[in-house]
């Protein structure tokens, strides 16, 4: 049994994974969910975010100026893989969309191979998250912390956003039912553009603000797919509060394990997922139907 | 496209090309950058295709996770040798095999439920899940990132007169000959029953179901095949490269495969070899240009993406979708100007049955319990959605042998009774009994095991395989049961099924059109084969909903004369809103109206009451103003 000061630094990395897993996965199923398509570029476009944040920081030293430039970025490529590549797949069979945007994934690793190689880059902590913060008996980095309250509030501005706008209630309604707000004399198109674009932004934000605390490869973006992947299993496909609870819950399974032991981590999440397939096959708050 | 072999020489023409192909290979392709080990690596990735080919290409499940398949069977089998377990390369090869196949059949068994995106997300997340236990709970056995090295190759004979598969010729050698084997036996399973219903799977799952085939079983069959494939390559690659890497179990491999069978061609099961030539011959070659080193993927990626835009078949899909064009041209032309004429005039070119229903072997069904002569029971079923009481309460007993119908002004529940009828829908309380035997909450696919079958009021063809194999599908069901494992034998060689086929063609006036596509007939010949369908899982009650739908007044005379001819030996009950024709078939009627049951009696007794008149013409009889 591992001691209280491991748990609970443990639980707080749970805490910066689940919050950064949470945006990866929000991303996805707000895409998922409104589009239909399931996005196998996703893992690509983190690290295409990330890479974003490397470049950009080379040519200012203010990291707040390299994101808001950054998120401008991948809204243009959000917009552009939307128009070019994924609007005509709307109506075609789930395989295809699978596959082109798997497609499109590995033309986004392999360009930005191309571009910088396929050796590890770092990218600088701002200087404001510099050094490491005394919380009682435990000592924490202070970027992480920050980490975690700049996520949890890019999540609640998303929260808002698709609960407290007009265009979120059509991005919501579009879920439910595609048709019928097309029907209804709204340009579903222009929004699912949007969606899009929006979720592109949420993943290549999450690449960026967790750059500084990895190495940054082209291929880092993989094995963070493939766990959104599972959170959005957990959560329910297409649910937004679904992909916040099951981020976080993924996030401190993998953290908590690693506590007693680390060899047992990624395994534990995708037994977990193994077992609620059985208990219950349609998520967390997935309804019946969707599954 | 998949065909069955067609009898004959001719019908072993692929396998003789595969053949040819594997012989001719080491002397002709390294004149085009091919050296033997790169040609042994494609037959690898080749037969890891063939498993994936039945599961994507034939199946239609998009599995994103075989790495864990290969990775499975590539470790247990090296495991075993490097260790001295076992000595012998091909016992430890059969239970790497095996090991994968197990694996294989946990992870289908989680998958198969579900469809789609979600099969596809569980497959991969389950393969990241074989990956990360490889790299380390059990790194103390398979070396976590440093793999097994010095895996043995396989020797063949005992003693002195052993002969070492050593690496170059004598390797692509074995390969070859496993991957030829390989193929041949998956062709196999490709004509196979099996096989046919993996096909109709993936053109319509629900029609398959419901015609009484076990689905989830079959899905899980084609997900163990791919597991089986997978795993012998993987234990083959071990001792090809006498190294077995732990990157053959990541989702980069499973990625490959994905990639390698689009760009070859999905369903045609040389197409991931095909696939495999393309990738690696690029890796190879592009790598020698300055300047392109890291660009081949790049160029693959960029490939790949127009392939799934535009040339959906892949190479090999685009040839023998040419081959297949150019060879039926003509009888395609036929049948759709057939189609056309058969629309535009409005009516059937023959409308009257050409076989009278006796000489088809259709016998009444016995009853079960000794005395009942009632084939259908519904006691007290009802439905309700929310507040909404789409049927609430109805009770009514179906005779065996009459023709039944079920009536009433729309929304009056009609559909939702019916559906309920062969458990397609889950009755909120009530049951439903057939010939005594419960037939609420088995689940459509066993009711209709237990013999009641159900044409749809929209059409639930196999749009893109022939009549005739439309009635294969249906006709297998009862004549197999809801799942069988003959892998083996080809799929029109059953001689009751193929007689059952030819007096349904017979009866549906479509022995023209047997070899015709389903998605080509005119609209009337869709509605009959999809009573047709119904009507070949030899069901011993059959239930038509609205069977008369859409189809001009000559379609429907004759339609109806052709729903008495069943009425003759099996028990029928039809909805419809065609009254005149009800009222002309039926010996007894039930009428519904929101949800309850209004009235149930013979046809006359219906026509005089005055509820029932009231129900469907609104009160015209207190000579209100319309």
């Amino acid at each position: 049994m591992p001691s209280w000061p491991v748990l609970i630094s443990q639980a707080f990395n749970g805490l910066a994974l689940g919050t950064l897993l949470a945006l990866v996965s929000s991303g996805l199923t707000i895409i998922l969910g409104t589009l239909g398509v399931l996005n196998f570029a996703h893992g690509a476009l983190f690290a295409v975010g990330a890479y974003a944040a490397f470049v950009l920081l080379q040519y200012t030293s203010s990291f707040v100026l390299a994101i808001v430039v950054g998120c401008g970025f991948m809204l243009v490529l959000g917009f552009l893989l939307e128009r070019i590549i994924i609007r005509y797949f709307y109506d075609r069979p789930h395989e295809d969309q699978i596959l082109v945007t798997y497609g499109v994934g590995i033309v986004l690793v392999e360009c930005v191979r191309a571009a910088f190689g396929g050796n590890a880059q770092r990218v600088p902590v701002p200087s404001w998250g510099q050094g490491a913060t005394q919380m009682g008996f435990l000592i924490y980095p202070t970027y992480r912390l920050q980490l975690i309250a700049i996520i949890a509030g890019l999540l609640l501005s998303l929260y808002l956003v698709l609960y407290r706008t007009s265009m979120g209630l059509v991005v919501r309604a579009g879920i439910e039912n595609p048709g019928m707000v097309g029907i209804l004399g709204i340009n579903v198109r222009r929004a699912f553009l949007l969606v899009f674009a929006i979720g592109v932004v949420a993943v290549g934000l999450a690449g960026m603000l967790y750059a500084p605390v990895v190495a940054v490869t082209p291929d880092m973006g993989a094995n963070f797919m493939a766990q959104s992947f599972v959170v959005i299993v957990l959560g329910g496909l297409g649910s937004f509060p679904g992909a916040v609870i099951g981020g976080l819950i993924a996030g401190e399974i993998i953290s908590l394990t690693s506590a007693f032991n680390s060899s047992y981590s990624e395994v534990m999440l995708y037994a977990l997922m193994a077992v609620l397939l059985i208990m219950r096959p349609q998520g967390l708050f997935g309804s019946e139907d969707r599954a | 496209m998949m065909r069955p072999r067609s009898g004959g020489l001719r019908g072993w023409l692929p396998e003789l090309a595969v053949l040819c192909t594997l012989i001719v290979a080491p002397i002709v392709f390294p004149h085009l950058g091919f050296s033997t080990d790169l040609l042994t690596r494609v037959l690898n990735w080749g037969l890891i295709g063939l498993g994936f080919d039945i599961l994507f290409g034939l199946t239609g499940l998009l599995s994103f996770g075989q790495a864990a398949f290969f990775g499975v069977g590539g470790f247990v089998s090296a495991y075993l040798l490097v260790s001295h377990t076992i000595d012998s390369v091909w016992l430890a090869l059969a239970i790497g095999t095996v090991a994968a196949g197990l694996f294989g059949l946990l992870v289908g068994w989680f998958a198969v439920r579900r469809v789609g995106i979600y099969f596809t997300m569980i497959t991969l997340a389950f393969g990241q899940m074989a990956y990360f236990i490889e790299n380390s709970p059990l790194s103390d056995y398979t070396g976590g990132e440093n793999g097994i090295p010095g895996v043995p190759v396989p020797v063949l004979g005992f003693g002195a007169n052993a002969i070492r598969i050593s690496a170059g010729m004598p390797m692509y050698i074995l390969f070859a000959v496993i991957f030829f084997l390989g193929y041949v036996l998956a062709r196999r399973i490709v004509g196979s029953p099996v096989g046919a219903i993996l096909l109709a799977i993936k053109e319509n799952t629900g029609r398959v179901a419901m015609l009484g085939h076990n689905v989830p079983a079959y899905k899980l069959t084609a997900f163990v095949i791919a597991a089986l494939y997978a795993g012998l390559a993987g234990g083959l690659l071990g001792s090809f490269q006498s190294y077995m890497p732990p990157d053959a179990f990541s989702l980069e491999t499973s990625g490959q495969l994905v990639v390698q069978t689009i760009v070859g061609g999905a369903g045609t099961l040389i197409g991931p070899l095909v696939g495999a030539a393309v990738w690696l011959w690029l890796r190879d070659n592009l790598q020698l240009i300055p300047g392109f080193a890291i660009l081949w993927k790049l160029v693959l990626g960029i490939a790949f993406i127009i392939l799934v835009i535009g040339l959906r078949r892949g190479i090999c899909g685009e040839i023998a979708h040419w081959w297949h064009e150019r060879r039926n041209l003509a009888a395609a032309r036929a049948a759709e100007a057939k189609t056309e004429a058969i629309e535009a005039h409005n009516i059937d070119v023959a409308t009257k049955p050409v076989v009278p229903l006796k000489e088809v072997r259709l016998t009444l069904a016995e009853p079960m319990t000794g005395d009942s002569d009632i084939a259908l029971e519904a006691r007290s079923l009802a439905r309700h959605y929310g507040g909404l009481k789409a049927v609430d309460g109805v009770s009514f007993k179906v005779r065996r042998g009459s023709i039944h119908a079920v009536i009433g002004p729309n929304g009056a529940g009609k559909s939702t009774l019916f559906k309920m009828l062969l458990d397609e829908v889950s009755p909120s309380s009530g049951e439903v009994l057939l010939f005594g035997e419960k037939v609420t909450g088995v689940g459509v696919s066993r009711a209709a095991q237990l013999g009641i079958a159900k044409s749809n009021q929209l059409n639930q063809l196999f749009p893109n395989l022939s009549v005739r194999k439309n009635l294969r599908i249906a006709a297998l069901a009862r004549r197999r049961g809801p799942m069988r494992f003959d892998l083996l034998r080809s799929a029109g060689s059953i001689p009751d099924v193929e007689e059952q086929i030819a007096s349904i063609l017979g009866l549906l006036n479509l022995v023209e059109r047997a070899d015709t596509p389903a998605h080509i007939l005119a609209y009337g010949e869709k509605r009959r084969l999809e009573i047709g369908m119904a009507l070949a899982t030899s069901p011993n009650v059959l239930l038509l909903d609205e069977p008369l739908a859409g189809m001009s007044p000559a379609e429907r005379i004759a339609t109806c004369a052709f729903i008495r001819d069943i009425g003759r030996s099996r028990t029928v009950v039809i909805v419809e809103h065609d009254l005149d024709a009800i009222f002309e078939l039926a010996e007894r009627i039930t009428v519904l109206y929101e949800g309850r049951l209004l009235a149930d009696g013979t046809a006359d007794e219906i026509r005089r009451n005055p509820a029932v008149q009231d129900a469907y013409l609104g009160g015209l009889h207190a000579h209100e103003p319309a």
